[in-house]
């Protein structure tokens, strides 16, 4: 249906969206109607096996929730996912087994997403428990998965708890956790914004590595522009609920189409003491994104929007071969 | 010139049930008017610590325990309390990183401000309510929103709020604490561009607390970079990020994803920082360097003098030149 999208992409959105109610307040007795808040709206994407993509957008843009509906953690309030060419809405039982050992979620924050209470091996032996993978296969699995992330293998972790691991190794354990199941597809929310720089580029590389050798199709979710650069070779843009600008990472940084992605980019310090930075080409914060959104979500801080913007919604077209863009002027 | 703050030989220790903890462990540096400094480093290298050092308000369970602080004149450590506290926000104000926690939820902005102004200030209701005013002007807020509750605010909003509220009296320096860490990119830059703009114009003597070498490039006109409770080098913004002298951050230059230039693959600086309640004997980044000798894991290097220039503790600052050429090969940085 797009320019530059191969006929049978492995996980791929249609139409998806996801509405949350705004809590109930007082003033419900007195039948005042509360506009939903819509967290993703109409959002088409598709990832290919052994692809990486990255979900770029600033807090609240629904990047999260987009992710969390590709994993079925949460049902959609329209559209679907398909997985493999199937729909993922009414998987149930053991094919909803299936599916999860096939996506994973590689969590944010390393420091939680452990339990304290569970020793590294049993943390990593965990999922395979859990979908009812033959005992007698756990521990070579999860050397297998430790090796993997380029972690000693695990007669160095005998005994010990999370507590008594560094940052950069907790995030490699959550990282070999996900893989312990040998998934197709991961989605990894922000998976490096809780670590310092210096061990930072040591997970980074670990993930890059895994992802092409083990053939992985990947989402990155990220605020952090280098980041993506770094590990992803799509990106998607987001922006209150919809994607706005999609393309090859290098193309898409280097020449920026939509308004909204070139503030983005324009708003990055880099860590350089000669920069020259312009001006920020954007106005105001982002609007509410409670109630039906009418025309362009970004034309009130857009500095090029038109009367047409506050009308029409733009809708993704292709521009080029490879490229998307939402955008009335572009 | 006299700078503002001068910080000698600070050691501040934290009582854990594990035993004492030196967070700070030896120093010093000075803040000269009209400058901003970056106080750079990784979690649990003691930044923070020694800007809660400086603004008077450590954790209960730390102490000072030895060293200086030279704030106009006379010794903040050696003064006594009420001196400390009166010098604070008329003099040492300080800008939270998280601003949402910082406003009280049920008072209006402006009454916040206003009774910082009264209280603190000795002014009348009248010029409270007019330099509130100057001040919302000041960071970029409209004054009519003066009268609008904290939860009325976005979060780029009540990090200027706070910001306000850190110039209101017009103190001699302003400590801010990873002001924009919470902050998305886009609101992130605005509120670097209000603290540079306002630097520039009012030439705010400023401690600046981050991780983030781009915001240290974006607004800084000296560093100090601390490793493991030391300094480790400082010197003017462009010398330490463009020729480093200490191998920690000719590592860091390799160590983290960049928007411009070439692509180029990260290199880790293997390993972990210490554990401050046993710290390895020597240099504290020896365990992780690659360029470390014998005399590194044994002879100490804790003392930076701190002229107007730059220094380094290593005891190879000396062929600097050639270990930063080495630095850029990943091969430098693979584990042995």
């Amino acid at each position: 249906m797009d320019a530059g999208m191969s006929a049978s992409p492995l996980i791929e959105a249609r139409g998806l969206s996801k509405r949350f109610a705004t809590p109930a307040r007082l003033s419900d007795i007195f039948g005042v109607k509360r506009p939903d808040v819509f967290a993703v709206n109409k959002v088409n994407l598709s990832i290919e096996a052994g692809e990486s993509v990255g979900l770029l957008g600033e807090s609240g843009c629904g990047k999260t929730t987009t992710g969390r509906l590709l994993l079925k953690l949460i049902d959609p309030s329209e559209g679907d996912v398909l997985f493999d060419g199937a729909p993922i809405s009414d998987l149930a039982g053991d094919a909803l087994i299936a599916f999860r050992q096939r996506a994973q979620l590689v969590f944010q924050n390393p420091f939680d997403a452990l339990n304290p209470r569970f020793t590294i091996e049993r943390a990593l032996a965990e999922p395979l428990v859990n979908t009812g993978v033959d005992s007698a296969t756990h521990r070579d699995r999860v050397e297998k998965a430790l090796a993997q992330v380029k972690l000693p293998p695990l007669a160095r972790f005998e005994g010990l708890f999370p507590h008594q691991l560094s940052g950069g190794q907790l995030q490699r354990i959550v990282l070999a956790r996900a893989l312990v199941l040998e998934p197709a597809f991961i989605v990894a929310d922000e998976p490096v914004s809780m670590l310092d720089v210096s061990v930072r580029a040591g997970v980074l590389n670990v993930m890059r590595e895994v992802r092409s050798s083990l053939g992985l199709a990947a989402l990155y979710i990220s605020h952090d522009l280098a980041l993506v650069r770094y590990v992803c070779s799509r990106t998607l843009v987001m922006y209150l609920g919809r994607i706005v600008e999609e393309g090859p990472t290098a193309e898409l940084l280097k020449a920026p189409l939509h308004p909204y992605t070139r503030a983005l980019i324009q708003a990055v310090p880099v860590p350089r003491v000669d920069q020259q930075r312009a001006p920020l080409p954007i106005m105001g914060n982002v609007s509410d994104a409670r109630g039906r959104p009418k025309g362009c979500g970004f034309r009130e801080r857009c500095p090029l929007a038109l009367a047409r913007c506050a009308e029409e919604e733009p809708q993704l077209r292709p521009i080029g071969a490879e490229r998307r863009v939402a955008c009335h002027i572009v | 010139m006299e700078p503002v703050l001068n910080v000698r030989n600070l050691v501040v220790e934290y009582r854990t049930p594990r035993g004492v903890v030196r967070a700070v462990d030896g120093v010093s540096f000075t803040v000269p008017k009209g400058k901003i400094v970056g106080l750079v480093g990784e979690s649990g290298c003691g930044k923070t610590t020694v800007a809660r050092s400086i603004t008077g308000v450590l954790h209960p369970s730390a102490r000072i325990a030895a060293g200086e602080m030279i704030f106009k004149g006379r010794d903040l450590i050696k003064s006594p309390t009420e001196h400390w506290l009166d010098m604070r926000w008329r003099e040492i104000s300080f800008v939270p990183q998280s601003a949402m926690n910082s406003l009280d939820p049920v008072y209006r902005i402006g009454t916040q401000i206003e009774e910082v102004l009264v209280e603190r200030g000795g002014k009348s209701r009248v010029e409270a309510r007019k330099r509130a005013a100057d001040l919302f002007d000041m960071v970029g807020l409209n004054p009519g929103r003066l009268d609008e509750y904290p939860h009325q605010f976005s979060g780029g909003m009540r990090q200027r709020v706070a910001i306000a509220l850190a110039l209101a009296l017009n103190p001699s320096l302003v400590i801010a604490d990873e002001p924009v860490t919470a902050l998305d990119v886009i609101v992130q830059r605005q509120i670097l561009d209000v603290i540079r703009e306002l630097q520039r114009k009012l030439s705010l003597s400023m401690i600046l607390v981050t991780h983030d070498i781009s915001v240290v490039a974006y607004l800084t006109d000296k560093v100090v970079v601390m490793y493991a409770g030391r300094i480790v080098e400082h010197g003017p913004t462009v010398d330490v990020l463009e020729r480093p002298r200490h191998p920690y951050m000719m590592g860091l230059n390799n160590a983290f994803p960049d928007l411009e230039g070439e692509t180029h693959d990260l290199v880790p600086i293997d390993g972990s920082p210490p554990d401050l309640a046993s710290p390895p004997p020597g240099c504290r980044f020896q365990p992780r360097c690659p360029f470390a000798l014998e005399r590194c894991g044994t002879e100490d290097i804790s003392t930076l003098t701190d002229g107007d220039g730059a220094a380094v503790a290593c005891h190879r600052s000396g062929e600097a030149d050639d270990l930063r050429v080495r630095a850029r090969e990943a091969a430098t940085w693979m584990p042995v």
